[in-house]
């Protein structure tokens, strides 16, 4: 196995060009476990950690361009108020010292359905700013998950950073796991209300072979929710809304039975949480519209009533 | 430490002495530990030495059709490819109790994991890239994987031809061995009974989950015989099952205890310790092996899954009448330590509890699934998980508070157990469950002021912690008791002793004590002890405790909650020894100058010779001053002797230890996620010699045990192969999800025990996972009956009857 160690980014997509296969590595958190399991064997491993503009991240007016290093616990640290529902998901990473080391680009990357940044991507919209030796490009995170543990990425492409909506409403997201900390996802949730376009979107993680939007339930609660001018009023959701909603959330999942848990319990709990994580995101977006007041973007109540550590 | 209660000592020697028993003196090794800096059987390095790997089985049954390492040898930097046709002795098995598993296996391999061939290597990946170039070519065999296909007509036979020493009595040669018991008229009792409560349980499989992986390094002597440096749990019994299958006489192959990371019983078995010996004595080179995580899961065995049917009668009085029960583990491929896993089980079946009327049967089958044996419980755990819920059961069934009803039944010092044995030293049942019934819940609803300024739920204060799963919704709190027992020491007539030698001497004009015993520390604190025994009967200040090795006799096994009561003891007798050569040399010396030399009772206090009446007449320094004192002698608790074959009586124990909980759950009733808020504990432990330690094994042992009531398991599909061998999926509790742990340590003396001490290190572990079980029985009304409880058995699929 090559160890490439390119000092800039120029010279890493080169390589890249070069060695299609290389793996890229950053933070370690996913591919040092396969290798030290032996479950992967790369002809070259290309090392991404001299390349500072990675670590990067830049809050524009729409959208916050995220490094692909960027480590999770610095998303928390920083960004919380711009990506409120990443940050929750960066929160139910691994441990402290992962959460020091792993990174969105490595969850893409890895593009495991499991991935606990995914959903909250898929709620806010991002898209993956996929670079090579030809050129740039910009890749929905709708359209970026192609299989299990498969993306969209060529294989001279390498991801420089991710571009992610700013919160323009609340946002929310939950992870069921077997214990109360460092747990891998049986299944995932997010959800951010986007009151500027009137639209609300979801992700689910670890329910299907890859993250997926319950785009049914969107569509649902988007004509509801324009229908009985909540937007504007600004009321309490109608609980059989909320029911509906969760249920066509289930509906999005195409989960499996596996030693995490059971596919039954996982369309199950993606209810459940379908169901919460509305509630907590309309409360807030009522608790910081008034009746009738225009939304608010700066995300500042996102958190929808949850603190975390 | 809250709540201590202490009953007055009648010690003299050593109550003045600073840093004895009594005092929670610092670990000698805690500091490194927590820093990082401690040196873990793992970090051992050798200048020459090479690398051992280990081909495993990929199949549960499977005949070894053939096997050829020729491509494996081929391979640049390796020194060795064994298999069983390399064995060099005609021992060629070993086992703790029966010697049924191979070294490497020998045309067939009997589960998942099992060691085909061991290779050495200049560097581990090598070792590994050529462990995969090694053919076996496998003929698959149909698995028995319970009861049902373990006993089948037709079924294949583990151990076709066993001639092992239960081989006679049990009903099927699947069965490793059946004990049970049978006392008074359970049928007679039952007709008295007005209400009858049965139900059948079910233990999963639990990993000791010890942190450090099984690790170790041999090195070739030029005397032919190897040096072995290992973390293992009794030197002398790896000994005993190393040196035949060498070819060695035990002499030649000597043994150093390394740094042990855990072990929880896990490391009772032999792991790598063969066939890295085997390995140094054919290359010439010193070998390390170590497992990494996966292999670890293969490499020790774990704590037997468990089958139980149980039927109580009670009055409407509330008395039980009558127990009726039948409990099934499973032993997986090799018997391991199963017998005794089912005396215990059996004998410990009722609880502590006072039931006459008594039929108990215990078995251990032999199966393809991963081998059971030792873990911290031992058989006790799997039969409490089962009585407790019984009890809970009876007491809604006759309308009594469940701690009330426990505590009618409760036994006491002079109860007589099933077996017909008396039970001969304080046995506070009723009183810890008084206690920890009588501690203040914690708030309710915590997540709403857990966070400060009320404003906001503290989600690690609630069922899924940081995974942001509810902030309150959904979320119902439980309360749970249970009780348990469980033997301390080796029981059933086996000659439980330690071996201790302790040395005095004067080094730079101050006494020193060096204590040298076998046993392993393996994070209980017994070298800690050690010092304070040592310092509590010589006056010293000084102690050194050398190295475990097998240059000094057996210590026995650290396990069964023994290692302070048995080997604390020899160290104390030990010490007596020595302290009595001092008195004579002092005698000698100095007698002519003092008459209370002759006449009066003599204690070594601060390094000093005193009266009892507090006059000094020597120093130490100066009585020892050129000489070296030393006693060697070995230890034992009172003799135990064999249950019988076909009514389980006889007196198999030789001590006890009761620890009851409390638990106080939040349970996400839509999600089946919980959060177990607080466990209580009362423990007696007779005499705390350290109180910090003695509550850190309650708060290990009552974390193991909630392990094992949410999460923890090792899931073993029908075809007997392991699905989870990774903690990414073999769960154990983070700090967040343990809960606060109030400790009330009772100290009631035994006073056929050491300074009246009671082993304490497992009896935590009973009661913590029934107490939490029926805590989430009581916030969710369902009928549990299976450990680990799953999210699934919360919502999705929910257990069927009355809770």
């Amino acid at each position: 196995m090559e160890f490439l160690r390119p000092a800039g980014w120029e010279e890493a997509l080169a390589a890249k060009a070069a060695h299609p296969s290389a793996v890229p590595i950053a933070g370690g958190t996913d591919v040092m476990v396969e290798l030290n399991f032996d479950h992967r064997r790369p002809a070259h491993l290309l090392d991404l950690n001299r390349i500072g503009e990675l670590y990067d991240w830049e809050v524009g007016a729409d959208h916050v361009r995220l490094g692909a290093a960027v480590p999770y616990s610095a998303i928390i640290e920083h960004l919380a108020a711009e990506l409120p529902g990443l940050a929750l998901a960066a929160h139910t990473v691994g441990s402290p010292q992962i959460r020091n080391r792993g990174s969105v680009g490595g969850n893409l990357g890895a593009a495991s359905p499991a991935g606990d940044a995914h959903p909250a991507l898929l709620a806010a919209g991002a898209e993956v700013e996929a670079e090579s030796v030809r050129g740039t490009r910009l890749i929905p995170v709708d359209e970026f998950f192609t299989g299990v543990k498969r993306n969209a990425l060529a294989d001279d492409e390498l991801i420089r950073a991710v571009r992610i909506a700013r919160a323009d409403g609340p946002q929310q997201f939950s992870k069921v796991g077997t214990r109360n900390a460092m747990v891998i996802a049986v299944c995932a949730f997010g959800l951010a209300l986007h009151p500027r376009t009137r639209t609300v979107r979801t992700g689910i993680g670890s329910a299907a072979p890859t993250p997926v939007r319950a785009r049914v339930a969107e569509d649902f609660l988007n004509a509801a929710l324009e229908e009985g001018g909540f937007w504007d009023s600004g009321r309490t959701l109608t609980p059989s809304v909320a029911r509906q909603f969760a249920e066509l959330a289930a509906g999005a999942c195409d989960p499996i039975d596996d030693v995490r848990g059971s596919a039954r319990y996982r369309r199950h709990a993606v209810s459940v949480m379908a169901r919460r994580t509305l509630g907590w995101t309309w409360e807030s977006y009522r608790a910081g519209t008034g009746t009738a007041a225009p939304a608010r973007g700066d995300g500042d109540d996102a958190e929808g009533g949850a603190r975390c550590a | 430490m809250n709540g201590v209660t202490r009953t007055p000592t009648s010690l003299s020697q050593g109550s003045r002495t600073r840093g004895g028993i009594g005092e929670s003196t610092l670990r000698p090794d805690g500091t490194l530990k927590v820093t990082g800096e401690f040196a873990y059987a793992s970090d051992m390095w050798h200048e020459d030495m090479v690398w051992g790997h280990t081909l495993r089985s990929p199949h549960a049954h499977a005949e070894i059709v053939s096997v050829d390492t020729t491509e494996a040898l081929r391979q640049p930097g390796v020194h060795a490819v064994l298999t069983y046709d390399d064995l060099p002795a005609e021992v060629r098995h070993y086992g703790l109790e029966i010697q049924d598993t191979p070294v490497l296996a020998h045309g067939r391999v009997r589960h998942h994991g099992e060691p085909v061939a061991v290779v050495a290597a200049d560097h581990p990946e090598t070792a590994r890239r050529a462990a995969a170039k090694i053919r076996v070519e496998y003929a698959e065999l149909p698995v028995v994987h319970d009861e049902e296909s373990a006993t089948a007509p037709g079924a294949p036979l583990l151990h076709p031809g066993r001639d092992d020493h239960h081989a006679g009595h049990v009903p099927h040669p699947n069965v490793v061995h059946r004990q049970p018991i049978v006392r008074g008229d359970a049928a007679a009792a039952a007709a008295r009974a007005d209400v009858v409560v049965t139900g059948e349980y079910e233990v999963g499989m639990q990993d000791q989950a010890f942190l450090g992986p099984e690790s170790g390094l041999a090195v070739p002597a030029e005397d032919g015989g190897v040096d072995l440096y290992v973390a293992t749990q009794w030197l002398h019994a790896d000994l005993r099952q190393i040196a035949p299958v060498l070819g060695l006489p035990e002499d030649k192959v000597r043994m150093t205890l390394s740094g042990v990371g855990g072990a929880f019983g896990g490391r009772e078995d032999l792991s790598m310790q063969i066939h890295a010996c085997l390995l140094a004595l054919r290359t010439g080179r010193p070998v390390k092996m170590v497992y990494n995580r996966f292999e670890s899961f293969f490499g020790h065995v774990h704590r037997h899954p468990a089958k139980l049917r149980y039927e109580h009668g009670a009055t409407r009085d509330g008395r039980l009448t009558h127990m009726r029960c039948r409990i099934v583990l499973d032993g997986g491929a090799y018997a391991s330590s199963s017998p005794a896993v089912v005396g215990n089980a059996s004998s410990l079946a009722v609880g502590p509890y006072v039931v006459d009327d008594v039929e108990i049967e215990a078995v251990a089958l032999y199966t393809n699934n991963p081998p059971c044996g030792a873990m911290r419980g031992f058989g006790a755990v799997q039969a409490c998980f089962a009585y407790e819920a019984q009890m809970d059961r009876l007491a809604a069934e006759l309308g009594l508070d469940p701690v009330e009803f426990r505590q009618r039944n409760a036994m006491s010092q002079g109860s007589v157990l099933p077996t017909g044995q008396e039970v001969d030293s304080p046995a506070p049942v009723a009183e810890i469950l008084r206690r920890v019934k009588a501690m203040p819940l914690p708030p309710a609803r915590q997540w709403e002021t857990a966070g400060g300024d009320g404003t906001a739920a503290d989600v690690r204060a609630l069922p899924g912690g940081l995974s942001n799963t509810t902030h309150g919704e959904g979320v119902v709190r439980g309360v749970g008791y249970a009780v348990g027992i469980k033997n301390v020491g080796f029981s059933e007539g086996f000659d439980d002793y330690s071996t201790a030698r302790v040395r005095l001497e004067v080094v730079a004009g101050e006494p020193v004590a060096t204590v040298h015993t076998a046993m392993a520390e393996v994070g209980q604190g017994g070298i800690t002890v050690h010092a304070q025994i040592a310092r509590t009967e010589l006056g010293v200040t000084q102690v050194s405790i050398l190295p475990a090795d097998t240059r000094v006799g057996s210590a026995g096994s650290t396990s069964a909650s023994r290692q302070t009561y048995v080997t604390g003891g020899a160290v104390k007798h030990a010490c007596a020894a020595v302290r009595e050569q001092v008195l004579r040399l002092g005698r000698e010396r100095f007698g002519a100058h003092h008459p209370a030399w002759a006449t009066a009772e003599l204690l070594l206090e601060g390094g000093k010779v005193v009266t009892d009446g507090g006059e000094v007449l020597a120093s130490l320094a100066d009585v020892v001053e050129g000489e070296t004192l030393e006693a060697d002698l070995e230890w034992r608790h009172r003799p135990t002797e064999p249950f019988d074959l076909r009514t389980g009586q006889g007196r198999g124990h030789v001590q006890y230890s009761f620890a009851a909980h409390r638990a106080v759950v939040e349970v996400d009733t839509e999600l089946g996620l919980v959060k177990v808020v607080e466990l209580a504990c009362a423990q007696d432990v007779g005499k705390a010699l350290n109180p910090q330690s003695v509550v850190g094994q309650i708060q290990g042992g009552t974390t193991q045990g909630l392990g094992l009531a949410v999460m923890e398991e090792i899931v073993v599909d029908p075809a007997a192969k392991v699905r989870n061998p990774s903690f990414t999926d073999y769960l154990i509790p983070t700090i967040l999800d343990t809960p606060t742990i109030p400790v009330d340590v009772l100290e009631l003396a035994d006073e056929h025990a050491p300074y009246g001490l009671r082993g304490a290190g497992e009896a935590p572990t009973l009661s913590s996972t029934p107490a939490v079980v029926a805590a989430i029985r009581q916030a969710t009304g369902l009928a549990l009956r299976r450990v680990p409880v799953r999210p699934e058995h919360l919502t999705v699929d929910p257990p069927q009857g009355q809770p």
